[in-house]
């Protein structure tokens, strides 16, 4: 790598104070023709186009980003990095992607701050007890590391919970997935560009597809702000904005685009050490590096893509920290923000081809995409490659929807007798 | 947070509304005559339109009654709100 | 004190009351109307603070809410310490305790200021590029990190104060009391409009109720006295409510907007006792006022983060409100008029100006003149390349500017001094305007970014609109009101203002030095210590959008959000990039415009108020018996009722023997209860449950499972036709209030034409249910004339009935698969009932039992818990209730989907029940089931879904769903758990009473 980081190369450029640094990756211009553009650079898309170049052996990549790469909910989420899912399926998918977290930063030489401070997710009612059990077993037996923990042993790994029985909704039991943790989220983005950037991949930025150029059932090209981009393959990993991409081919795709939350405090000295989500009163918080809790409020239900969501979510998620941490009540909300999450019916992504030739989507990830970025990228760029999915990511096609094999991730639908 | 005038209650804030996707999806009057992708289409396929959308919403926490409602969703203003079985608009 | 850094004549302060405070554990006294930073600049304490990375010394700054650098930990008790309390907003009180963050051990020596003589090691993005090897070391390297980073410390106990929210609907709301907002709040008041007007600092005036030059007047009076002659009026205004220590934190669309209003933090621990703290106010107002001001911008030159830099405004402040002198000997840097406005202020109250260092080639404005005849030496074209002083600045040296600005000439002046008041102009405060939707435009002439278009019914006045003249303010504003108002006459129409005029501008956004930039410290944000080299290296590295540069260097991400150095960033990245500011745009203003307290946000929704709690009209009888509860929803269900000293596994042993010994009784007052009424109630029924109703006789129950339309199960319960076109449904306790939001669904949408009309009766009724072989004798007690018999009231059955002058309604109905009756009475009585119940069952030892010991029975029977043994993936196929889905009928909610490829699939997970090979063993419900021990990863068939030890059958029991289950009846399967596996047999799901013979008992 011509300009690799170390901290050696930090040691030598500081007597040049700095002057030397090259780009982390160049600002391209779109050729006439590429092998295959990825629509979208967030994280997703750029280790698509990073393992495209860098395991299928395609060299003439483009990735077309209509804003600054990472703008999208890669630079606005939560962060949260775990694998301790339900399904064969999903286990299968999200463990893939963590384990090609626990070698990013070297891969990359670009430190993406993976930190495995552990995932805790709580039970409030005994049929939260029952599924995370269910899903502890079944993680187990998939060969993830997984724990269920009881409520002193929840309040041993994070003090700080109120754990009290009297509470309105009693820390019944959680559990713990060691491996899981966070990773900062930009330098995900930034890595995979530079990495990307250096096997020849185009990132153009401000750069908007306008339109899809297909013969009959082929793909031919992209209309873009900066021009028409031929090509033969497009893979489409747009999140919240793919069924705008989609609708240019002419496709529908069962997803459903909605605000998402998340906010941060101002920062503190360490106070957790761990990443604690609740589902059932909603809340999931951690502490940044820098010290800042970072906080994720749940999705509006209605379609918006102006990246704004109502108060009363963020309300009542800050109802639900204090109701689990009341000793945050004086700590201050610092920044607050909204994303577009692209929901799929079973909260499971789409990895997949479609009915036309040429036409990829890697879209559907709902509030909980950021986890997978390594594992999505390379099955999307294999699947892109190959022109059929790998085996890790066939059970997330478009057909499911059509026969019934969902991968239905929302668990118990929160009825109960 | 929205205003939304409740055809039937007048203004009230978002907050005792409930979103209920896209509109004028008819249910199919003959389900079992439908292909497997006919009915996908019409249980899972949205439009998801950034831009004017039409769409259902329900004063959940008020009169209960669903109604219509034509938004941009690129930056949330309701452009138009009518009754259930009122015909949308054209434009 | 030191008297002599205090200037008498100030209007602001009680100097007459003392107050005595603390700050890093010595003791202080300031005036009541101090603030804790013009209090401790009163005491010359300017080191305040050490900065986020760095650790550099840091003192006070400004005068606001936009202050980067004097942040400090207030109060030392764990539970109401607040970390990152800006000191410029802390009104002090008797008792105030604060003290410096992040330094160590104090800030005076600071272990942390080694930092500061690695920072060549440490530029922007250093982290990305290194601490990568080895590999598992990232660890131990974060630990450091964080414990390095941060700045206050969270409180460790719980908040002891209150907070409230509070909603207010008002025709106009005005945002911020300065000179603009004064006006417009009296204009739209005094025109029958409802105004709310808020200002975040203590008094209203804003800058102009200090102004004391003669050089600015309104109607021939001074500025500052013509506002407070205004300010006494509008006091007197009905409409009109003014709020102040009130801050607008967020602006969102629809003119929705929160505001935080301070109600205690400035009181004495003795007299904020007992009283709210702050309260978020939700505001919708019908029009909305921004008049939000501007805020002073600094200058980016080297080492310009001294404590004893401050903005000049800052500086006149504090002389002219809080009567705090800042430096015995002043020097101001500008690029522009104010700084003149604070060194004649100054000057007039005889405190040395030495020197007004200006960047500008030269000006003739008024306030120059005046300036150069008070005798101020002017270093016209000049700019500071250094400055000197640790803890505090003592020397600066200026050169002369080259004439495209980009470089220095001629020798270095040096000038001691222990105040550099530095001024580089005005940024209006668009940030609430901007959250709102609004879209900016760029005035190249002043290099300041002001509002363009408006997302809704709003306006911007005042500076925050880039009005910066006395003139421009009140003759823009004027006619802005006027048209926004729709007002025809305004009273201010004929105001003779005079203000000077600023002739002269020029700026500079990086200012240069004698050294190479990679040797100097510009500071743009002074919190995260980022500076113009760090945006220029994140340029050189590729880093092009203004989001980028602001991720990569941190620029504007600390606590004040870069409210001083955003501007600066954006014309450093624009210069140079070669890009026009206006293509740039500016990054995104998020709320809240300042930090916003958990606590507000919150208000009253903590504790036992976080959510509701349901309960029953039996729920005190439960409580007086000692019952354990689970919450269900929002409901509290009696779990079980252990006697003397029983674990739950012995209560429910108990419990579940009585009730098929003898009688057992539950209060299944929670299950959900929708009334349906209208001619075409059987219909409608028929194509919400998967099952037929037309023929349902009257007086009759039947059970029925509804699907979603995906074909999964979604709800279940006993539906009663009271009448011709009468039912009531039941539905599952957690379900209940979808269930009826899905049904008005259709029935508004897809079936307008049906004649029916639902009603959610959950709470308007009691239920008793009371099972076992004794319960038709107990019922007969409590109603003896109801003939119970097997033809006159047969399992499915309803009748109407009075329990003495109650009236009920009693089904026989079971879940248990005893011959059991469920009671319903008008909620009121529901206690009463239960006890009525209990007391004829006595003799029947009738024994009261909860969730858990419900679940056991109908497990024993085989009867589905909806959310338990299914999970939104199960079909009634799979649940082995093929019996219930009618073939006769043409559709049904989710038909359609049971003839899916994958729904018509024979292996797909079915329910099935499963025995353990050790009778005495209980599965763990959850439990993952395999049939191939060998398999690496195992292949997962299914999983428990119920499991329990049966008293009655003396047997664990369990039920589950297992792929291709149906067809394996007998077959052995495992269940590995943690160190050992568990040997199962599937079976029938019904274990107990399959021919129904105690049903009909």
């Amino acid at each position: 790598m011509s300009n690799k980081y170390s901290i050696f190369s930090l040691i030598k450029n500081a007597f040049s104070y700095h002057e030397n640094w090259q780009k982390a990756w160049k600002d391209a211009h779109p050729k006439k023709e590429y092998d295959v553009v990825i629509v979208g650079g967030g994280g997703h898309g750029l280790a698509t186009a990073y393992y495209l170049a860098k395991k299928h052996d395609i060299k003439n990549i483009a990735v077309v980003e209509k804003g600054w790469i990472g703008g999208g909910n890669t630079g606005r989420n939560t962060t949260i990095i775990r694998s301790n899912y339900l399904w064969d399926a999903s286990a299968g998918l999200y463990d893939h992607a963590l384990k090609i977290w626990e070698g990013l930063s070297q891969e990359l030489n670009y430190n993406v701050m993976f930190s495995q401070r552990g995932v805790m997710n709580l039970a409030h009612n005994l049929q939260d007890v029952r599924d995370l059990k269910r899903r502890t077993h079944a993680n187990r037996l998939n060969g993830i590391d997984a724990y269920y923990l009881s409520t002193e042993e929840v309040k041993k790994f994070c003090p700080i919970i109120n754990t009290s029985p009297n509470i309105r909704y009693p820390v019944l039991g959680g559990t713990l997935q060691k491996r899981a943790g966070t990773a900062r989220h930009d330098a995900v983005a930034w890595g995979y560009a530079r990495g990307a950037d250096e096997m020849g991949v185009d990132i153009i930025q401000n750069c908007e597809v306008k339109g899809i150029k297909r013969n009959g059932d082929k793909v031919e090209g992209l209309e873009t702000t900066k021009g028409f981009i031929a090509t033969k393959k497009v893979g489409v990993v747009a999140a919240g904005h793919s069924s705008v991409i989609a609708n240019m081919a002419g496709l529908k795709l069962p997803l459903e685009s909605k605000p998402l939350q998340a906010l941060v405090s101002e920062p503190v000295k360490p106070i957790i050490d761990t990443v604690v989500m609740s589902n059932a009163v909603h809340a999931y918080v951690s502490q940044s590096d820098k010290g800042e809790l970072v906080i994720g409020a749940g999705t509006d239900d209605y379609v918006s893509y102006s990246q704004k969501g109502s108060h009363q979510i963020v309300e009542g998620t800050l109802n639900a920290i204090l109701e689990l941490y009341p000793i945050f009540s004086r700590m201050r909300m610092l920044r607050q923000w909204g994303g577009i999450v692209d929901i799929c019916p079973d909260a499971s992504p789409i990895i997949s081809k479609t009915s036309i030739k040429g036409l990829y989507f890697n879209c559907g990830w709902g509030t909980g995409g950021f986890k997978a970025t390594p594992g999505s990228g390379d099955l999307f760029a294999h699947t892109v490659a190959n022109d059929e999915p790998h085996k890790l990511n066939a059970a997330f096609n478009l057909n499911r929807f059509v026969s019934g094999d969902l991968v239905d991730e929302h668990g118990a639908a929160a009825v109960a007798h | 947070m929205f205003i939304i005038n409740c055809p039937f209650c007048g203004e009230r804030d978002q907050s005792e509304f409930k979103a209920g996707g896209e509109a004028h999806i008819e249910r199919p009057k003959q389900p079992t005559e439908l292909s497997d992708d006919e009915w996908a289409e019409y249980l899972f396929m949205r439009k998801n339109i950034k831009g004017v959308q039409f769409e259902r919403w329900n004063h959940a926490h008020g009169c209960r009654k669903w109604f219509n409602m034509v938004r941009d969703t690129s930056n949330d203003e309701i452009k138009l709100i009518y009754k259930m079985g009122e015909n949308p608009p054209i434009e | 004190m030191s008297n002599n850094l205090r200037v008498k004549s100030s209007n602001y302060i009680d100097e007459t009351t003392i107050v005595s405070f603390k700050f890093n554990g010595k003791n202080y006294h300031g005036y009541k109307g101090d603030t804790l930073a013009s209090a401790l600049l009163a005491n010359n304490v300017h080191l305040v603070g050490r900065s986020f990375k760095y650790h550099r010394p840091r003192g006070i700054m400004t005068s606001g809410s936009e202050e980067p650098n004097a942040i400090v930990q207030v109060g030392n008790n764990a539970a109401i310490t607040e970390p990152n309390v800006r000191a410029t907003e802390v009104e002090i009180y008797d008792g105030l305790e604060a003290t410096s963050q992040n330094c160590w051990p104090s800030v005076n020596f600071d272990i942390g200021g080694i930092n500061n003589l690695l920072s060549p090691f440490l530029p922007a993005g250093f982290y990305y590029k290194t601490f990568m090897w080895p590999a598992s070391f990232w660890k131990k390297y974060e630990y450091f990190i964080r414990h390095s980073a941060g700045l206050g410390k969270s409180p460790t106990k719980p908040d002891t104060d209150i907070y409230d929210h509070k909603y207010i609907h008002c025709d106009v709301l005005v945002i911020g009391a300065g000179i603009s907002g004064i006006m417009a709040a009296k204009i739209a008041a005094k025109n029958n409009l409802k105004t709310l007007l808020l200002e975040e600092k203590t008094q209203i005036g804003g800058s102009t109720i200090y102004q004391n030059s003669e050089k600015f007047k309104i109607d021939n009076k001074n500025s500052s006295e013509w506002l407070i002659n205004e300010i006494n009026e509008i006091k007197k205004l009905d409409n009109l409510q003014i709020k102040t220590r009130t801050s607008v934190a967020a602006y969102h669309g629809y003119n929705y907007l929160l505001a935080r209003e301070n109600l205690t933090d400035h009181l004495s621990p003795s007299e904020k006792k007992g009283k709210i703290r702050q309260r978020l106010l939700k505001i919708r107002a019908k029009k909305v006022i921004v008049a939000t001001g501007s805020l002073e911008r600094p200058l980016i030159f080297n080492n310009n983060d001294r404590p004893g830099i401050m903005l000049s405004s800052a500086v006149k402040k504090y002389a002219d409100h809080y009567g705090v002198i800042c430096g015995k000997n002043n020097i101001f840097f500008t690029n522009n008029d104010s700084a003149y406005e604070s060194a004649i202020s100054l000057h007039k109250k005889g405190i040395k100006v030495q020197a007004i260092i200006d960047i500008r080639e030269n000006s003739k404005s008024s306030l120059v003149e005046e300036a150069t005849n008070l005798g101020i030496k002017i270093y016209w074209s000049h700019t500071v390349v250094d400055t000197v002083g640790y803890k505090k600045i003592n020397k600066i040296s200026l050169k002369k500017l080259s004439n495209d600005g980009q470089s220095t000439t001629g020798s270095k002046i040096n000038i001691s001094c222990d105040c550099l008041g530095v001024s580089g102009g005005w940024t209006p405060a668009v940030h609430l305007f901007t959250q709102s939707g609004g879209k900016l435009k760029f005035r190249d002439k002043d290099q300041v970014f002001i509002p363009n278009k408006y997302p809704s019914k709003q306006i911007s006045i005042g500076s925050c609109n880039g009005d910066f003249s006395l003139n421009d303010i009140i003759k823009n504003c004027l006619n802005s009101l006027k048209k926004f108002l729709e007002i025809e006459n305004i009273e201010y129409e004929n105001l003779d203002i005079i203000n000077p005029i600023e002739t002269e501008k020029r700026n500079i956004w990086l200012l240069p030095s004698d050294k190479v930039i990679g040797k100097t410290k510009p500071f743009v944000d002074y919190q995260n210590d980022a500076t113009a080299k760090d945006i220029k290296l994140a340029l050189r590295e590729g880093f092009r959008s203004i989001e980028h540069v602001k991720r990569y260097t941190t620029t504007g991400m600390g606590t004040d959000q870069g409210k001083l150095g955003n501007m600066h960033a954006l014309g450093i990245v624009a210069d140079t990039t070669g890009v026009k500011m206006s293509e740039l745009g500016t990054t995104t203003f998020r709320p809240p415009y300042t930090p916003l307290t958990f606590g507000t946000i919150v208000g009253r929704n903590v504790g036992e108020y976080f959510d509701i709690f349901r309960k029953t009209p039996m729920n005190n009888w439960h409580l007086n018996n000692k019952a354990e509860f689970e919450n269900v929803g929002q409901w509290k269900r009696a779990w079980y009722y252990p006697v003397n000293n029983e674990t739950i596994y012995e209560a429910v042993q108990r419990e579940s023997l009585a009730a098929r010994e003898s009688a057992g009784i539950l209060d299944a007052s929670t299950l959900g209860k929708i009334d349906i009424q209208g001619s075409d109630a059987s219909e409608f029924l028929n194509r919400v449950y998967t099952n037929a109703w037309s023929k349902l006789g009257i007086g009759k129950c039947r059970y029925g499972l509804m699907l979603n339309e995906d074909g999964m199960v979604y709800d279940d319960g006993v539906t009663t036709r009271l009448s011709e076109n009468h039912y009531i449904m039941t539905t599952t306790t957690g379900g209940a209030a979808n269930v009826l939001g899905k049904l008005e669904d259709y029935l508004q949408t897809e079936w307008p034409e049906l004649d029916v009309y639902l009603t959610s009766v959950t709470d308007h009724f009691a239920t008793a249910s009371i099972c076992g072989p004794n319960s038709k004798k107990i019922l007969n007690k409590l109603i003896p004339e109801l003939d119970l018999s097997d033809e006159n009231f047969p399992h499915m059955s309803f009748k109407e009935a009075r329990i003495g002058k109650i009236k009920c309604r009693v089904m026989r109905i079971s879940f248990t698969g005893e011959h059991s009756y469920e009671i319903n009475v008008q909620a009121n009585y529901g206690e009463s009932l239960w006890e009525h119940c209990m007391e004829a069952g006595k003799e029947f030892n009738i024994t009261p039992y909860g969730t858990e010991t419900m679940h056991l029975l109908r497990a024993e029977k085989g009867f589905i818990i909806v959310g338990q043994d299914t999970d939104g993936t199960m079909t009634p196929i799979d649940l082995q209730m093929d019996w219930i889905v009618s073939k006769k009928k043409y559709d049904f909610i989710g038909k359609r989907s049971l003839y899916r490829s994958d729904t018509i699939r024979e292996d797909r997970k079915q329910l099935v029940g499963l025995l353990t090979e050790n009778p005495k063993e209980i599965l763990e419900e959850g439990a993952q089931i395999v049939s191939d021990l060998s398999k690496k990863p195992f292949e997962m068939l299914g999983h428990v879904t119920s499991s329990y030890f049966s008293p009655n059958l003396k047997k664990s029991i369990a039920l589950a769903v297992v792929r291709g289950g149906k067809k394996m009846m007998g077959k052995k399967l495992f269940i590995p758990m943690e160190g050992r596996t568990i040997n199962v047999t599937i079976v029938d799901p019904i274990f107990l009473d399959k021919e129904n013979k105690r049903l009909n008992a």
